[in-house]
């Protein structure tokens, strides 16, 4: 599903954010990326979205080369894809309903679909009853969920979060994670950026680790 | 091809973006208002001022008179020639018992016959002529100049005043008014510009989430489309509206209080001035507005 060859990254000429990078991530999989700051970890998620353009190597992501993509195609491409951040970025002038239906009406679904399809997505991350209610008036833990639920409202076959329990409590974080495990049942590839250690162990899953832009380890869960 | 829904959702937005940025969309419908508003009185004044030139243009003459010796035939056959000339709106053959009719008209008018003694002998016989109107006086010159190059042109009368004067006046105010304008359309265009520049940095947010999201272009740049062209068009159809209503007013203001200029001047109505005023201001206000934006979107807007 998504497969990176031999991929590095520089910003500027000779320090390599990203330094001959070779992953593999199979279809319906879970995989923490962990490394502290400074890593590579959110350089590798902006080549994801093809935010950013790699100085070596291959991307291919749903079958797509991503060096082959044209700039036309970019918009059709991220629609496969999930995003959700640390920061939550929601927008702070809509309610919870607006947030999550403004994922629908960008990539143009009709008022009918958005209709049916926001209330079912705000049952499944558990805030049906609060959809009329502001994200400031929400915890951390529920506005990461209108997060998810935007993310997830187009049916992207992959969903990659960077450091989605960074601003949560304990609690919150593992409603979250587990939130996220349970997406990840239902076959969406998930990507989760973390240095949470303490949530990575527990929920053994694969754990790909990097260190000043160098993949340092690929470990599987023993099964 | 995009849905309605898309469109409908595209200009909510692009009302949005004025109603966040109220200061800026206000100080932009204000310039383009008063610039649209200057140029609606440049216009109506150089509307009114070439239905004045043109009035007198009508009545400014070039008056050609022709050798002792040529037969009328041959005097016609000239005539025919200068007819041919673009600048040659409308000509009329005096023949010399014409000219002796209307010269007995002007001055014996009442004395009739002081001028019985002349009936056998035309004093006249020498003035046939051609009165030639032109279709703008500032090609007066060529047209003398080629008149004059004819064999059997004695004498051609022309007023170079009248002529000149109200071909330079002409020029110099449309040179004015255009240059007035041009520079009054590119502040205009300078404060549109700066109103969708905040308006990008207050959505800048919105327009990240909405790129990853993977909005197309096209739904990312429609609601500053709109909001320039909105801007365009309500600052065109403010000052519209005041011209329309103070048009009249000031004609019948003139009228009244300048009584003197009834003889000389002839105002054009409201409708006909605002016949090609709306168009004009709507297409340069919205033209403006859309221009405004697509500079700051292609400036501002990594789409």
């Amino acid at each position: 599903m998504i497969t990176l060859s031999h991929v590095s990254k520089c910003y500027t000429e000779g320090i390599p954010a990203l330094n001959d990078i070779n992953i593999d991530i199979e279809e319906g999989e879970f995989v923490f990326v962990v490394g502290n700051s400074g890593s590579g970890k959110s350089t590798f998620l902006k080549l994801l979205t093809k935010e950013l353009e790699p100085s070596e190597g291959t991307i291919t992501v749903n079958g797509v080369n991503l060096r082959k993509l044209r700039r036309k195609r970019i918009p059709m491409y991220r629609r496969n894809i999930g995003m959700v951040y640390q920061d939550f970025r929601l927008l702070k002038d809509r309610n919870v309903y607006e947030n999550v239906a403004f994922a629908q009406r960008v990539i143009e679904k009709s008022p009918r679909q958005i209709k049916k399809d926001v209330p079912l997505m705000l049952s499944t991350v558990g805030l049906a009853a609060k959809y009329r209610s502001n994200p400031k008036q929400l915890s951390g833990g529920e506005q990461q969920r209108v997060a998810i639920a935007r993310a997830l409202i187009n049916k992207p076959k992959i969903l990659l979060a960077d450091e989605p329990t960074g601003n949560l409590d304990p609690d919150n974080a593992w409603d979250i994670m587990s939130l996220l495990d349970n997406i990840n049942a239902r076959g969406t590839t998930v990507v989760v950026v973390t240095h949470n250690m303490e949530i990575v162990k527990a929920m053994k899953k694969r754990v790909i680790t990097l260190k000043k832009g160098s993949l340092i380890s690929d470990e599987r869960p023993v099964v | 091809m995009h849905k309605i829904s898309t469109y409908l959702y595209t200009l909510k937005q692009g009302i949005i973006n004025i109603g966040k940025n109220k200061m800026f969309s206000l100080a932009s419908v204000a310039t383009m208002a008063a610039c649209i508003f200057l140029f609606g009185i440049f216009y109506s004044i150089v509307g009114n001022f070439k239905n004045i030139v043109k009035d007198a243009e009508e009545k400014v003459a070039i008056t050609v008179f022709f050798n002792e010796d040529l037969t009328e035939d041959d005097i016609k056959a000239i005539g025919d020639r200068i007819g041919k000339r673009s600048e040659v709106k409308k000509m009329v053959y005096i023949s010399p018992e014409q000219a002796w009719e209307d010269y007995k008209e002007k001055y014996f008018e009442g004395n009739e016959e002081l001028s019985a003694g002349f009936e056998e002998d035309n004093p006249l016989a020498n003035s046939a002529n051609y009165q030639i109107y032109l279709n703008d006086v500032s090609k007066q010159a060529s047209l003398v100049k080629y008149i004059k190059q004819q064999d059997g042109v004695r004498q051609v009368n022309k007023s170079d005043v009248v002529a000149n004067t109200l071909s330079d006046f002409n020029k110099l105010l449309g040179y004015i008014s255009a240059a007035i304008i041009i520079i009054l359309l590119l502040v205009a265009v300078f404060l549109i510009s700066n109103t969708i520049t905040v308006g990008i940095n207050v959505r800048k947010d919105e327009i990240a989430i909405m790129k990853l999201i993977g909005a197309t272009d096209f739904l990312v740049r429609q609601p500053f489309i709109i909001e320039g062209i909105l801007i365009g068009l309500v600052g065109s159809l403010i000052p519209l509206g005041i011209l329309y209503f103070m048009y009249g007013k000031i004609i019948a203001y003139i009228m009244e209080h300048f009584i003197f200029l009834n003889s000389i001047m002839k105002f054009l109505p409201a409708n006909q001035i605002f016949k090609m005023l709306t168009p004009i201001s709507l297409a340069l206000g919205v033209g403006i507005g859309l221009l405004g934006s697509r500079i700051t979107i292609r400036k501002h807007l990594d789409v």
